[in-house]
């Protein structure tokens, strides 16, 4: 067993998703799959090799400090499922 | 049992670019809301992170003023949580590879001069702000300021008592002032402050459990904070107990901290490198021409203004305790040649109202206050009038010149004129005379007074004191 | 030519009677979209389709080429896969959670496109956020391979392939980020290249896997891929991984022959999975390219087994942190109804986002998770490191790769939904590309006997796109099944 109930439980917390109870036991089931496979690249030695996160090797990507125009408030908001005046709204934090 | 109080700080400056960290939107403070946004900082989908060259010089300018090493090529990575005033779900910071490391500062408690670990200083981006409503439960979020570039800097948990905390603090706003990176203002939150504080048994070496501490937003209240958390942490331990590691929130208004437990999750923050930005890789050209352009730092300066003012190292140590005072300072000097008395005068009649922090508001320029004081060592007015001519230049800005004529307040220093009154007061006043006569020197104090009430304050009180002695023989 | 066979013209063919003023633009969109009348409902290629703003801009176009001032791509229709923002129509990402999202912007090579004056017609299908091999996890429609009703088109830019397969647009664009252009431009019979990383600007193009995506082009034929990407490469300073290198004249790679060049075969793409006739197609073609005069030598890409494992942890990864933003606050669907404000997360994203979304962002955020990061995350990137040193050794041997896209040619839709490891791995031919940022294309060499479409996977060094243009070319002369459409009605 790869992953758990529990565990799939605890990473759907993370990733702010609500699996239905039904969905649990599958989901669990396609990952420990997939996580199961992907235990492969352990037969790999990859002691000193240095990891890639760029495919290519560029460096210093820099704008300069100048100011440029703002989307006008209203194109800011115009998706905005909620919205009071110039604020986004979301519920209270609360716990 | 006697406890160690063990300190590490978690600074955060805003810095002082025009735009923001990613994206050319303006810093400026105090924008209407959701103004200075644009799709980058609003985290639409598709949208590309591009970094702001002078964020990196200001880094490098902070390593190079804390002696810290410079990570010659360093990384974003990006910190995962979900908040509303975090629009991508991440920040993006620098995790493993930040710009600088290791470095140091010193600071001075009580005459003590010690040295505090920096172990790092990094680039990272502001999130936004949010307003609670008092009456509905909801939330409004207002993200101009998401995406403001920030310097994160960490100490060692080297400081062992809020005092060195606070000294430390401060140094750091004074550095990061006069590199001119940051405003290094806690009450508008450009310069913000958490704390890490655990209590050990004295020779222990093992930490102590530690609770983190928010919401400080002024040198007092850190203090304050961390005064309260040492004795309720000291006393959770005297009777037994256990710290519980939380974070607390500090309310002034109470002067207590409140625990933020249950409110809180534990966050796992999945850092990764940030795909979409590129190493920042800083060649050695780089790093010495922004030596070559870094101001004269806080410690540098005091220690020349003793040499070369010949000041005592306290007075060095308050006229450099911001780059505004000290440049004030230096100007003034210019133009009037008494540094140790312009060092009173400032410390005296000028620290109660404009202070370091303040300074640029005050209304009497370097020019005018060296004009005052010049004109004490002229003659031309009292010491004592100096100072009622200074409370009118505090009030109205005006020159000391133009003050002095247009109340007449200049010295009278003319013998003839102030002999008669000389003479009237020794005519007045026969039994003082008689013991000025009989040896009591110090009745000369009270003959010296009687001119000065008499010409309003306006007499030269040396001359006053030579006709004195010349009438009564 | 008749007048409601315009829309099967290939984009050069089109550009040339515009250029002679044989037809309008006009003419040419009112064209296609008769054709997207009489197949759309067969086909299914798209989400949006923007009729009124499409005739407007044929007639912008008409004018300015009256004024001599005809853009590369002027009054050409085009069809865009619905994961780059256009800020005059919706970008669904195929997903429920961006249904009614309108971009305040326009992703670069929209801007690109609009400059050079195509029309573009609307927002072609596509597998939910680009996750997936069959566009089925599209949240509006499933699209038919054109070959085959009832049969996948490939995924995820299967709506752009179907669309440009059907005759529904001249050409396409599509996403690519581990074959997501070239797996389905193979099923649909059509041409599809990924970019060297970095070549096409990322900007505006809504992120599945952000180190791993690029924009690319779905055409008809070799030529009009090397005219789209004339078009849409390029510098762009607001993407930080974009290449400031000069983008040189794509339709110059055309050339009639391989004299000098080496082409490489990598044994381990010629596996035991691998489908006979696909087999066949492709040794085809690699007897072609000798014709044509290349040297063919067989060589090793030995990590390449390990690419599926290493893909699909990355890009997991990477996607769990770029959906993030999908949370309900400033824009996309939310729950309204949710009380608190984990309600209002947790409700909105899971009613939002499909199973497949949901599944890699389980398996991102959990590779990525406290304890677990060395050993999937880190361990992946490393190893990506040697599938990118395997790429690195081949090139000093050979010019370009040549191999299938895909083990098999399109299958029946829903027949391979319950097992996803299978689907996954049916990616291994083009995931490597991906992950060494290397360009790569499809070319169509041949069909099954069933009827369906087989393509040629060509893999070439980074910025070296004129070697596949070229090579590709050659195929295409060769292969002798240009201008074969599918039989619609």
């Amino acid at each position: 067993m790869k992953i758990t109930k529990e565990e799939v439980a605890q990473v759907a917390r993370l990733a702010r998703l609500e699996l239905r109870p039904e969905e649990v036991a599958r989901i669990t089931s396609q990952l420990d799959a997939i996580l199961g496979y992907v235990a492969k690249l352990d037969e790999l030695d990859t002691q000193g090799v240095a990891t890639t996160t760029h495919s290519r090797d560029i460096a210093n990507a820099f704008r300069d400090d100048e100011v440029s125009q703002s989307l006008d408030h209203d194109r800011a908001l115009t998706n905005a499922p909620l919205q009071k005046g110039e604020y986004f709204v979301v519920p209270r934090i609360i716990t | 049992m006697e406890f160690e109080t063990v300190i590490g700080l978690e600074i955060h400056a805003q810095m002082k670019t025009r735009s923001k960290i990613f994206c050319g939107c303006s810093t400026e403070f105090g924008a209407p809301p959701n103004t200075q946004v644009c799709p980058v900082c609003l985290g639409m989908p598709g949208v590309l992170p591009v970094l702001n060259r002078q964020v990196v010089e200001n880094g490098i300018k902070f390593a190079l003023a804390t002696s810290s090493s410079i990570n010659r090529e360093n990384r974003f990575a990006r910190k995962n949580y979900f908040y509303p005033d975090l629009p991508k779900g991440y920040q993006i910071s620098q995790f493993e590879l930040p710009i600088a490391e290791h470095g140091a500062v010193d600071i001075e408690v009580d005459g003590a001069v010690k040295t505090v670990g920096i172990t790092r200083a990094h680039m990272e981006e502001d999130a936004g702000k949010l307003v609670h409503d008092d009456r509905e439960p909801v939330s409004y979020v207002d993200l101009n300021r998401t995406g403001t570039p920030l310097l994160e800097i960490v100490s060692e948990p080297d400081l062992r008592s809020p005092e060195e905390a606070v000294a430390y603090l401060k140094k750091i706003h004074a550095i990061v002032r006069y590199l001119d990176i940051s405003d290094g203002n806690m009450q508008e939150g450009s310069f913000r402050c958490d704390a890490n504080i655990s209590l050990r048994p004295v020779g222990a070496e093992e930490l102590g459990i530690r609770t983190e501490l928010k919401n400080m937003n002024s040198f007092r209240n850190v203090q304050l904070a961390l005064e309260f958390e040492v004795r309720r942490q000291r006393d959770i331990l005297l009777d037994g107990g256990e710290v519980v590691q939380e974070t607390l929130l500090w309310d002034p208004d109470r002067g207590c901290t409140e625990s933020m437990r249950g409110k809180e999750e534990a966050h796992d923050y999945r850092y990764f490198p940030d795909p979409d930005l590129v190493p920042v890789v800083i060649d050695d050209a780089w790093i010495e021409r922004v030596r070559g352009e870094l101001p004269e730092l806080p410690d540098a300066r005091r220690k020349r203004f003793v040499a070369d003012y010949e000041l005592p190292e306290y007075d060095a140590g308050i006229l450099t305790s911001s780059r505004e005072l000290a440049d004030y300072f230096e100007a003034a000097c210019m133009l009037y040649p008494n540094p140790k008395k312009l060092s009173n005068w400032i410390g005296t009649e000028m620290l109660r109202d404009y202070g370091p922090e303040t300074i640029a508001a005050c209304p009497v320029t370097p020019h005018n206050l060296a004009r005052l004081l010049n004109m004490i060592e002229e003659g031309t007015i009292s010491g004592k009038i100096a100072k009622t001519v200074f409370g009118e230049m505090l009030a109205t800005g005006a020159d000391p010149d133009a003050i002095v004529k247009e109340k007449d307040l200049a010295q009278v220093s003319d013998e003839g004129e102030l002999l008669n009154a000389v003479r009237e007061i020794i005519a007045a006043n026969p039994e003082q005379v008689r013991q000025f006569r009989e040896g009591k020197t110090k009745v000369m104090g009270f003959f010296v007074g009687q001119l000065m009430k008499q010409t309003k304050g306006q007499a030269n009180p040396q001359l006053a004191n030579k006709l004195f002695q010349q009438e009564l023989g | 030519m008749m007048d409601m066979n315009y829309f099967s013209l290939t984009l050069c063919e089109a550009k040339k009677l515009l250029q002679q003023g044989e037809i309008t633009s006009v003419q040419l969109t009112e064209s296609i979209f008769s054709r997207i009348d009489a197949v759309e409902d067969k086909v299914k290629s798209f989400i949006t389709l923007d009729r009124e703003g499409s005739l407007v801009r044929a007639e912008e176009a008409d004018r300015t080429r009256r004024q001599g001032r005809a853009g590369e791509l002027g009054g050409l229709p085009i069809g865009v896969k619905d994961v780059l923002c256009t800020s005059n129509m919706r970008t669904t990402c195929g997903s429920r959670i961006l249904e009614k999202f309108v971009p305040p912007y326009d992703a670069t090579v929209i801007d690109k496109l609009n400059r050079a004056g195509a029309v573009i017609v609307g927002k072609t299908a596509m597998d939910e956020f680009a996750m997936g091999s069959t566009n089925e996890n599209c949240a509006f429609g499933v699209p038919e391979n054109p070959w085959c009703p009832g049969y996948v088109t490939g995924g995820s830019s299967g709506g752009s392939a179907a669309c440009v397969s059907a005759d529904e647009s001249l050409a396409a664009i599509g996403s690519d980020t581990g074959g997501s252009i070239r797996q389905p431009a193979s099923l649909c019979g059509i041409v599809g290249m990924k970019p060297t990383y970095g070549r096409v600007s990322r900007y505006g193009l809504v992120a599945f896997a952000s180190s791993l995506d690029q924009v690319g082009p779905m055409t008809k034929d070799v030529s009009d891929c090397a005219l789209m990407m004339n078009v849409i490469s390029g510098y762009d300073k607001r993407d930080s991984t974009s290449i400031n290198l000069p983008v040189p004249d794509y339709t110059a790679a055309l050339t009639d022959d391989l004299q000098g060049m080496t082409v490489g075969v990598p044994v381990e793409y010629f596996s035991e999975g691998l489908d006979p006739e696909v087999e066949q197609v492709v040794r085809s073609g690699i007897d072609m390219l000798k014709d044509a005069g290349a040297e063919i030598r067989e060589i090793s890409l030995p990590h390449t087994d390990y690419c599926v494992a290493v893909y699909y942890l990355i890009a997991p990864a990477e996607a769990s942190s770029n959906l993030a933003r999908y949370d309900g606050v400033r824009y996309g669907y939310r729950d309204m109804e949710a009380e608190t404000l984990l309600d209002m997360y947790q409700k909105s994203r899971s009613t939002g986002f499909g199973d497949e979304v949901k599944k890699r962002i389980l398996i991102g955020t959990y590779a990525l998770s406290a304890g677990y990061y060395d050993a999937y995350y880190k361990k992946a990137s490393q190893v990506r490191t040697l599938i990118r040193e395997d790429f690195t050794r081949a090139f000093a041997q050979c010019d370009v790769i040549v191999s299938p896209v895909t083990p098999t040619p399109a299958w029946k839709i829903g027949e391979k939904g319950d097992d996803p490891l299978a689907l996954y791995l049916s990616d291994i031919l083009t995931i490597s590309a991906n992950l060494a940022g290397i360009p790569g294309m499809s070319v169509p060499a041949g069909f099954s006997s069933e009827g369906l479409p087989i393509g040629i996977q060509l893999q070439g060094a980074h910025f070296n796109e004129e070697a596949l243009l070229r090579t590709a070319w050659n195929i295409e002369q060769r292969a002798g099944i240009k201008g074969r459409r599918p039989e619609l009605g």
